[in-house]
Formats: C-alpha cells, sequence, structure tokens
C-alpha cells in the first residue's frame, strides 16, 4: 500500500490523458451493460417459460381462433393438471403511436390464469378485488408505470378487432391490481381482464379462444402429452399444434431473426474497439516512461515491484472505469428501455454483471501486462541511455 | 491581403509538418482512425436497417390506390367487411375502371390477409409468413408486381403464388410445392417480384378459395382500389364515410404503409441511436487522447515555430486538420466498411403492427453515407479543438525548456 501514492502521481501525471481514458472505459462498459440487457429483451420469455407449460395453438396459425370447448377435453388428456385459455385483444390505449404498442391484453379466466403462472406476484387484497370485479384488469409493473396508472383507475381501451355489442369501440376497465415479477425476465407488461365479461359484451366471435395453457405433471413427458391433445382434435375443422412454451418464446425470438443477433454483433464490436483504444493509450502512457522506470529499477525496486507497480496503475483505471461503467449503465437500464416501452423484458442480468467484472480484470492486466513485461526486462544502461 | 496570404502560408507550413509526422505517432492516430470507424460503421448500418425497411413498405403505398379497412382497425391484420359492403367500395365515385379477364370492371379488390406457419430457412422454426386473398382486379392495382417464373394462379383452384423474398427466406415454397395447412392442400405454381414492395414477403391466392378454408364466410379484411387519379381520393373517402351503410375508414394506401412497421422503427432507432450516441462520446475521448499526445509530442516543434514568428491562429488550425484528417479517414473506412458488409443484405423480421414476416434488404443509402461521414467530421472537430488550444497556449520559453 505504501506504492499508492506513487501510482497516484504517475496517474496525476497527465490529468487530461488519465482523464479520457477512464471516460472511454466508463463508456465501454456502459455499453456492455445494453449489450447483455439487448440480449435477454431479443430472447424474451425463453429463459424464464415454465418447463411444465405447454401451448396449443390452431395448426396453421396461432391468429386462428380455437372453441371454447376444447377446455373440457384438454383437461381431460392423461397427464394434464390444469388447463386456461388467453386470446388476442390487440385494442389501443389513447393512440395508435404510443398506446399499448408491445403490450399484450388478454381476456383470461382469472383465478385459473393466476394458478397457471405463479410467477405473477400480486397482494392478495388486489387479486381478490380483481377476480370479484367482471370490469377489473390487472396490469403488470413496467405498463402501470409506463402510463403512471394507479389502482382504483379507470382506463378505456379502443378495440380494433372486437366491438362491444352495442357497437360502440371503447371498452373501460377499473384497475383492480398490479402484478410483480418472481424473476427479472418475468414479462410485467400484461393487460389481463375477465373472459366472460369480454365474451359475454363482444358483438361476435362469442365462444372462441385464442390458444389454450396447459400445465402437464411431468416435464419430461412433454412430448406425449402434446401429442395426445393433438390427437384428439385430428381431422376436425380446428386441428391444434401443441408445443412446449419455450419452444414457442424460441420460435418468436427467431421471427424476429437475424436483426437482433446482429444489433448484438454490433454491440460487441463496439465494446471491444473501445477498450483496443482505452488500452492503447494506458499502454502507450507506460512506455513513454521507460526511462523512469530505469531510475526506480537504479534505486534498487526489484523487477517484480516495478511490475507490480506497472500494473497497479492500469488496474486502477480499470477498476475505476469499469466499475463506474458497470454502474452507471445498469441505473440507465434500470430506468427504462431506449425504445420507450417496446421491448417488454430489458433489465441487466446478474449473470452479466459478473463476466463485465471478469472484463474489467482482464482489461486491467491486459493493458498493463504488455508494458509491464517490456519495464520488467528492461536493461538499466539501455533504458537510461536511450532517454 | 498581404496579412492574409502570408497566414495562410504560415498554416500551410505548420500543417505540413504536422501531417508529415503523423506516421510517427503511428499507434494512437491508427487507433482514433479505428475508433471513429467504428463509430460511424455502426451509425450507418444500423440506420441501413430502418432505410430497408421503410424503402420496402414504401415501395408498397402507391398515391393512386386508396385502402379501404373497417374504422378503428389498426391495420389489415384487424379488420373485417362483410360481403355487402364490398360492392358498394368497388361502386364509390372516384374508383377507375379497367379491362381485367376480357370484361371493363372497376379496378377493385377485395382481400384477406391471414398468416400460415412456415419454416424459416436459417433456423428451421415456424414464422408468421403472410398470405393473402386476392380478387382479379388485385394485379390491376399492383401495376408493379411481375411474374419471375411460373404462372399466375387460376381462381378458384388452390394454387398460390409466392413472393420472392418469402421464397428466399422460407424453406418449401418453391416452385411446385405442395403444402398442406388445415385440410387443405395447395401448389405453388409461380413466383413474383414486385420492385421491392412489401408484397414479397407474402403469399397470394384466390380470396374466394381462402375464404372456406379459414371459415371466413364471405367476409374479407380490406378493400384495395385503383383511384381514377391521385386526386379522386377525398371524393371517394367522403362518399364512402358519408355512406350510412358503411362503417369504414379509408387511406391512401402509401398514408397506410407509412404507418406500419413503427414498433420495428422504434427498437432500431432507440437501440441504434443509442449506441451510436455512446460509441460517438468514447470515440471522442479516444481522438482527444490522440490529439493531446501528437501536440505533446510536437512541443518543441510548435514552441520554435511560435518563437520564429509563426502566429498562434496557424498552430490551431494544424492541430485542427491533423484531427479532421484522421476523422475524415476513420470516416471514409467506416462508411466503406458499412456498405460493403451491410448494404443489400437481406433478412426477415416479425412486422408487430401485422404480427406477419417482412423480407427486406439493409439499405446503405447516399444520405447516410454523407451523415457518417459528417459525423466523424464533427467528431474530429470536437476531439481537436481543445488538444488545439493548448498547443497555441503553450508559453514559447517553457515549451523550448521543456523540451
Amino acid at each position: 500500500m505504501k506504492y499508492a501514492a506513487l501510482v497516484w502521481s504517475n496517474l496525476k501525471r497527465h490529468k487530461a490523458r488519465t482523464f479520457f481514458t477512464l471516460l472511454s472505459i466508463v463508456v465501454a462498459f456502459v455499453l456492455f451493460a445494453y449489450l447483455a440487457a439487448a440480449r435477454v429483451a431479443f430472447r424474451a420469455g425463453v429463459d424464464v417459460a415454465g418447463a411444465d407449460r405447454l401451448l396449443t395453438t390452431h395448426k396453421v396459425s396461432i391468429i386462428q381462433p380455437l372453441p371454447s370447448g376444447y377446455r373440457e377435453k384438454i383437461a381431460a388428456v392423461p397427464g394434464v393438471v390444469a388447463v386456461t385459455h388467453s386470446s388476442w385483444f390487440g385494442g389501443i390505449y389513447q393512440n395508435p403511436n404510443t398506446g399499448f404498442q408491445g403490450v399484450f391484453q388478454n381476456p383470461v379466466e382469472p383465478e385459473a390464469y393466476l394458478a397457471m403462472y405463479p410467477e405473477f406476484l400480486i397482494p392478495e387484497a388486489e387479486k381478490r378485488a380483481w377476480i370479484a370485479d367482471r370490469e377489473g384488469v390487472l396490469v403488470g409493473r413496467k405498463t402501470a408505470e409506463r402510463y403512471g396508472w394507479k389502482v382504483g383507475d379507470r382506463v378505456p381501451v379502443q378495440a380494433t378487432i372486437y366491438r362491444k355489442k352495442d357497437g360502440t369501440k371503447t371498452w373501460e376497465f377499473n384497475l383492480r391490481g398490479i402484478y410483480d415479477g418472481r424473476e427479472k425476465g418475468t414479462d410485467t407488461t400484461q393487460f389481463l381482464f375477465h373472459y366472460d365479461y369480454f365474451d359475454e359484451a363482444r358483438q361476435w366471435g362469442q365462444g372462441i379462444v385464442g390458444w389454450y395453457v396447459v400445465r402437464i405433471a411431468d416435464p419430461a413427458a412433454t412430448a406425449e402429452v402434446g401429442a395426445r391433445i393433438d390427437a384428439l382434435f385430428e381431422n376436425s375443422p380446428s386441428e391444434t399444434k401443441t408445443v412446449t412454451e419455450k419452444a414457442l418464446m424460441q420460435s418468436f425470438a427467431d421471427q424476429i431473426g437475424d436483426i437482433g443477433a446482429i444489433i448484438q454483433w454490433i454491440l460487441a464490436a463496439v465494446f471491444f474497439t473501445l477498450l483496443l483504444v482505452a488500452g492503447n493509450t494506458m499502454a502507450q502512457s507506460v512506455r513513454e516512461r521507460t526511462s523512469e522506470l530505469a531510475v526506480l529499477k537504479t534505486l534498487g525496486f526489484s523487477d517484480l515491484r516495478v511490475l507490480a507497480l506497472v500494473l497497479a496503475e492500469s488496474a486502477t483505471l480499470a477498476v475505476v472505469g469499469g466499475g463506474l461503467g458497470l454502474a452507471l449503465g445498469a441505473a440507465a437500464i434500470g430506468a427504462g428501455d431506449p425504445t420507450g416501452g417496446f421491448l417488454p423484458v430489458f433489465y441487466f442480468p446478474e449473470s452479466d454483471v459478473v463476466v463485465g467484472a471478469v472484463l474489467v480484470v482482464i482489461l486491467g492486466l491486459v493493458t498493463g501486462l504488455l508494458p509491464a513485461l517490456a519495464a520488467k526486462r528492461l536493461r538499466i544502461v539501455d533504458a537510461l541511455r536511450r532517454a | 491581403m498581404r496579412a492574409l496570404t502570408s497566414w495562410l502560408s504560415q498554416v500551410a507550413a505548420v500543417t505540413s509538418t504536422a501531417v508529415r509526422t503523423i506516421p510517427e505517432r503511428r499507434g494512437a492516430s491508427l487507433a482514433t482512425v479505428f475508433g471513429i470507424a467504428g463509430v460511424v460503421a455502426v451509425f450507418v448500418a444500423v440506420l441501413s436497417i430502418g432505410e430497408g425497411f421503410r424503402k420496402t413498405l414504401r415501395a408498397a403505398g402507391s398515391p393512386d390506390n386508396a385502402m379501404v379497412m373497417r374504422s378503428g382497425s389498426d391495420s389489415e391484420m384487424m379488420s373485417v367487411l362483410v360481403g355487402n359492403s364490398i360492392e358498394i367500395i368497388a361502386q364509390a365515385p372516384g374508383v377507375a375502371r379497367g379491362e381485367v379477364g376480357g370484361a371493363v370492371i372497376p379496378l377493385s379488390s377485395a382481400e384477406l390477409f391471414v398468416i400460415v406457419d412456415a419454416p424459416k430457412r436459417s433456423t428451421g422454426t415456424t414464422a408468421n409468413v403472410p398470405l393473402r386473398g386476392v380478387q382479379p382486379a388485385a394485379f390491376a392495382t399492383r401495376p408493379g408486381l411481375e411474374i419471375t417464373s411460373g404462372r399466375r394462379f387460376e381462381w378458384g383452384k388452390n394454387e398460390i403464388l409466392v413472393g420472392d423474398g418469402a421464397r428466399r427466406q422460407f424453406a418449401g415454397l418453391d416452385l411446385g410445392s405442395r403444402l398442406r395447412w388445415g385440410r387443405n392442400e395447395w401448389t405453388v405454381v409461380g413466383t413474383f417480384s414486385a420492385g421491392g414492395a412489401l408484397w414479397e414477403s407474402e403469399l397470394w391466392t384466390d380470396a374466394r378459395v381462402l375464404q372456406p378454408a379459414y371459415q371466413r364466410g364471405n367476409s374479407f379484411q380490406t378493400v384495395i382500389v385503383r383511384l381514377a387519379s391521385p386526386a379522386a381520393f377525398d371524393t371517394f373517402k367522403d362518399a364512402l364515410t358519408t355512406d350510412p351503410r358503411l362503417d369504414v375508414q379509408v387511406l391512401r394506401e402509401s398514408e397506410y404503409y407509412g404507418n406500419q412497421g413503427r414498433t420495428l422503427n422504434a427498437i432500431i432507432r432507440g437501440l441504434g441511436l443509442t449506441v451510436s450516441l455512446l460509441m460517438a462520446v468514447g470515440a471522442v475521448f479516444g481522438a482527444l487522447n490522440t490529439m493531446y499526445s501528437a501536440v505533446a509530442s510536437r512541443t518543441r516543434e510548435v514552441a520554435t515555430l511560435r518563437a520564429l514568428g509563426f502566429g498562434s491562429g496557424a498552430v490551431v488550425v494544424s492541430v485542427l486538420a491533423e484531427a479532421l484528417l484522421l476523422a475524415l479517414l476513420g470516416g471514409a473506412l467506416g462508411a466503406f466498411a458499412a456498405w460493403a458488409f451491410f448494404d443489400g443484405y437481406r433478412t426477415s423480421t416479425l412486422n408487430w403492427d401485422t404480427f406477419s414476416q417482412v423480407t427486406f434488404a439493409f439499405d446503405v443509402t447516399p444520405a447516410l453515407l454523407v451523415q457518417g461521414t459528417v459525423f466523424a467530421i464533427a467528431l474530429g472537430l470536437v476531439g481537436g479543438l481543445l488538444p488545439a488550444l493548448r498547443a497555441a497556449r503553450l508559453p514559447v520559453t517553457a515549451a523550448l525548456r521543456e523540451a
């Protein structure tokens, strides 16, 4: 520790350079945080999909509806523990440009749906209030915050597909509860209301649902149970396709396609370019001081001690810059995603914080090590003569 | 005048020494060039995704066409139009008439827009591919559509035309393929291009064949009409919106497609601009460091020049010129890299507004290249300014002694 002052005065020597190098490292690690968050955003749902949940959709496409009568038939299939359904509402809140992009609004069976998704955490009183109110709506934390809603608000939504029987387009709901996610990756953007109320009040389409969610007893038996469900409806007007929740989420992630991959590659390239530039400056500032290192050696500093001094300097820059960058990145990501709410999940996963910390250490070592080794090998007479 | 020419010659002299000594500062200068190249490449590449996507949508919207959907519908996908309104729309004033299949009829095509699952070539996982059911006037309302192989489908048969974009991105859609959706089997009888427009991502068939297959009875989703002239739009729109038998909204086709793709654009712009901005900040710091060390290494030279009577203005310009040169090099390199790697790159993604796949090519436009270069120049100026001022303010005597 007694050399801290020496390290500090070396860093202070070119204040501007040290400062800018530090800021470059900060920026690089802020980017790294965004890279990690973008990765989870594009894989939204895949990582937190329930292993024991299957989704039964129309065989041709998920947009084709299924009869609500399938519920009882699916429930009777051996291996199925619970079944519920959900549908696509596709309404607009306020105006089409800002309203409800990326918010899934689903008419559901309240109790069965919450039992199906235990990762939706909701206070008992709000849960009861939502179940009791036919016009009640339960929304995720992220959506509630995005629109500044609180429990008790009345929320008007413009229908694009389903009008009410009286021909009006406006559906009004009472906000009865706000749910949080058990995992960071849990989708807390949903807008959930009563299917019974919806089905009764809509102008057309009575008795159809969008898709079924099925819980099975044995997560290892997904293929068998799925095949049994699909066999039930073979050769009917509405044949089904049952896949695991994970597979369905994965196919959506794949639908976004290489755009997601390309953005991630770009971010990664940027991160390493910035590190290269910062590292180059750090290494250069040590190279410039070759003669001083020779003086230190003349004074009796051992090779190892000189190596440690140089490393301490680069490690300080890397740790301070990288730490600040990761912290700033985490804060910025926590404040919201840069698309203004279009990405349902956007957070900085813990595992990537660890990766970031490892990269900080590697940066400190690599940028310091090459010039430090050169300094260690330095022959005093050569170095002094060169200066 | 004399003062000006002498100042200019000073600038030229100092700048040329500065530029000629760049190779001595190879490492740092290269780092700056690559840093700025990276920023510009990312900036251009990310925006080229948005450009390409918009171009595909723009190519689809013709000012000669109007689109009718049920009022309140956000996209084709959400709309429903029942059978009897179709004829009212076709007969409305402002609709062009033309010869289709030997008869002169209103150029009005009632259409269905549904989704079928088809495997993506790149991943093998299923994707939502749009399937459009059309009426005979559809080809007259989209004159840009050309058959690239095979033939058009025959009306009343389970035959399909496949857009070139869809054929490239999804497996099993080649000429002659037989496809099974639900209980119906379809044969691919031809492929088409549409001048890069959105329809190249779609499959087309006869709407009347699609209706029973999708249990749509006699309903459609949208009607596309060819207007007698672009100016006839208002007449057409007023006639429909004031008709008590109808409950529809009328849009110019160009307006409809201009509004599509909001979600994707927001994601690309949001992430792209955040990343570009962060990178720009990082690159400016890199440039600042390089230019400060360039000034430091030229301390003795600058002091000597000042002692000889060179003005501080000339010194400032020389440092800025060096920074600009590096930035321009970086900008050109970055813009070229973005163009070489990304221009014309074909991909497909989910258009959230219609919940279906759209295929398009990245488009590195000349405007983007210019913007990228301007961006690079701005970075160079910002990165060069402070070091230039430092160089100008070096006290001559101290600087000579220090060296």
